[in-house]
């Protein structure tokens, strides 16, 4: 629709073609300007991560480091503080990268099959089904808190970084079977009839026909998952503790940890590099988060 | 898509394979779909409505730091309502709310609506505007918390510019910390709302837009009286979307002010979270907890409910 959208009607009077600059300037301006809102905060941290503690005192939020210093990184990656304890983030970093992985791959092939069940071999009540499901996305973890606080102790997994893989493939469900099931649903049913009337059961058709088509909604599955689970900081905080915790909760920690000075700095590199896995997929494939974004909200 | 499927690797892989009949006697074969979603409807039932029920059933007890059995009616629900930190959790959560869905929609629409003037640079500029949708909130509140910082952040760098009586102290003044939960979460997911309206306008159809304008109607005109009606469904949308966001709002509190002052930018789920893990008040943090359920549910099932109708329909 953008091309029938292009600003006013076609005008040849001079007086229309200024007015029509002049709105095209405000529309950029307007567009720049909040680009560089949006920017402010990730700037910010850049330059406060790379200067001293006495160039922070001294200096202002947005002025750039004088003598940019890699320090804090290095603090932040082996010796940042969480409570009594220094042992910087990377210990936390492998333990979410150990959680994530287990965790992305089997809620998306879960949701790979459901979605094939709930659409190419639907059955009565599909559709209430999938409803039931889709509540699962919406469900306020809140709800859910408690018993989950008291079943994990009983599996022995509180405190456990399996606990959290159980209860990401278990709260990511909903989320990838919606993905694949409503990408399924748009792919015509022909393809599945045919390669029924062939005598293709159920594996069959999944493997050889929806599989090798399955890409982009894979892709879109696996990012949604990554970056929500990397993310996480309710269940992380909740059943993890001390050297098990993942990186949200880590950062938290230190960010919080109050003895003696604040180093902001080495604060603004540690959040750089628990933000970087998930914004370093967002550049890398923005198109199909934007796509599980939009596909996860509004259905179709 | 469909040209994929003709001639791409899908359609040559299963001819040899696939042609020998089925070993499967039929009515397995017809149970088979039923048979796969098992599994998953068995977790959900467990975890999710199953844990939901015996979230309900905790704050009809009196459980403190462990789950017990005794049922003692309506007490916690009474000793909820009767808490003033459950009212100003309740009181903030109205207040955050209002401004970071309305600020939120309004900016997410403008944005959206100007990028599709055919703008140059419209991917760049669009993924400028949504990559904190991929950034956890605990980086977002890291992040504001020190912007906002009283001592060294905008404070003094606009005293730094000349107005050395300027003061922004919200993060530390109780009756603004929740203020700065709208700007942090605003910025946040305002990109959300302008991609979800976005994906929207694209999808107008440019005849009515194109009749519009053969009658006379400007571009101004053209969106308030026919583009943005035909956008209700988006809205709906973004809507229901963000408010679920709000109501369980959380990890940009813990991050950003920690609830605090003392609570003064408590929300509910902060509340319930310190009520369960801090307080060792099980059953009243249940009881809270059923409060968020409720408000959710009342939301996304008549929600949900339309969009599979609206499916039904579509589907005849």
């Amino acid at each position: 629709m953008s091309a029938d959208m292009a600003l006013s009607p076609r005008r040849s009077s001079s007086r229309g073609n200024i007015g029509r600059t002049l709105g095209r300037i405000f529309i950029y301006g307007i567009l720049i300007l909040f680009a560089l809102y949006y920017l402010m905060p990730l700037f910010v941290m850049i330059v406060t991560s790379l200067k001293s503690m006495a160039e922070i005192r001294g200096g202002n939020l947005i002025a750039l480091p004088q003598s940019p210093t890699f320090e804090p990184w290095r603090v932040a990656w082996m010796e940042a503080c969480v409570g009594v304890e220094c042992p910087g983030i990377r210990g936390f970093y492998a333990n979410t990268f150990f959680m994530v992985v287990p965790a992305v791959a089997i809620s998306t092939i879960l949701g790979a099959i459901n979605g094939f069940a709930l659409t190419k071999f639907a059955f009565r009540g599909h559709r209430l089904i999938f409803g039931l499901i889709m509540f699962g996305c919406f469900t306020p973890y809140q709800a859910i808190l408690i018993p989950m606080a008291t079943v994990l102790g009983k599996l022995g997994l509180s405190g456990h970084l399996w606990g959290l893989v159980l209860i990401h493939v278990v709260y990511g469900l909903p989320f990838t079977t919606l993905y694949f099931r409503n990408y399924y649903v748009s792919i015509p049913q022909d393809l599945v009839k045919a390669a029924r009337v062939d005598g293709a059961g159920f594996f069959r058709t999944f493997w050889y026909i929806m599989l090798p088509i399955s890409g982009p909604i894979a892709i879109v599955s696996v990012i949604w998952q990554f970056t929500n689970i990397w993310n996480d900081f309710l269940f992380g905080a909740s059943f993890t503790y001390g050297a098990n915790a993942p990186i949200m909760v880590a950062l938290n920690n230190i960010v919080n940890t109050s003895t003696g000075e604040r180093p902001y700095n080495v604060q603004m590199a540690a959040a750089i590099l628990a933000a970087l896995p998930t914004l370093v997929v967002y550049i890398l494939a923005g198109r199909y988060f934007v796509r599980g974004l939009v596909a996860g909200s509004v259905k179709g | 898509m469909t040209e994929n499927l003709v001639d791409g690797r899908a359609l040559d892989r299963p001819g040899g394979a696939a042609r020998r009949t089925s070993r499967w006697p039929r009515w397995l074969a017809d149970a088979v779909s039923p048979l796969m979603l098992t599994p998953t409807l068995l977790i959900l039932s467990v975890f999710v409505y199953g844990f939901v029920l015996w979230s309900i059933v905790i704050s009809f007890t009196s459980s403190k730091l462990i789950p017990k059995y005794d049922f003692v009616g309506l007490e916690q629900y009474i000793a909820l309502w009767s808490m003033d930190r459950w009212y100003v959790a309740i009181g903030n959560l109205a207040i955050f709310s209002i401004l970071f869905i309305g600020l939120s929609v309004s900016l997410g629409l403008i944005l959206a609506i100007f990028l599709d003037q055919k703008i140059r640079g419209e991917n760049a500029i669009r993924s400028i505007y949504l990559y904190p949708m991929a950034i956890s909130f605990i980086v977002t509140g890291t992040a504001w918390k020190w912007i906002l910082n009283p001592g060294l952040g905008i404070e003094k760098l606009v005293r730094g510019w000349g107005w050395t009586d300027f003061s922004f102290d919200w993060l530390v003044n109780p009756s603004m910390a929740i203020y700065t939960l709208v700007i942090a979460a605003v910025w946040q997911s305002s990109g959300f709302a302008m991609a979800i309206f976005l994906a929207g306008l694209r999808g107008v159809d440019g005849e009515v837009v194109k009749a519009a304008k053969i009658d006379g109607a400007g571009t101004w005109l053209t969106y308030r009286a026919i583009v943005i009606p035909m956008l209700r469904p988006v809205f709906l949308t973004v809507f229901v979307v963000l408010t679920y966001q709000a109501v369980r709002s959380f990890d940009l509190v813990i991050s950003l002010t920690g609830a605090g002052p003392g609570f003064a930018s408590d929300l509910p789920a902060t509340f319930m979270y310190q009520m369960a893990f801090s307080r060792n008040r099980m059953s009243l943090s249940a009881a809270s907890a059923v409060m968020i359920f409720m408000t959710v549910a009342a939301i996304m099932v008549p929600y949900i409910y339309s969009e599979l109708r609206r499916e039904v329909k579509n589907e005849r």
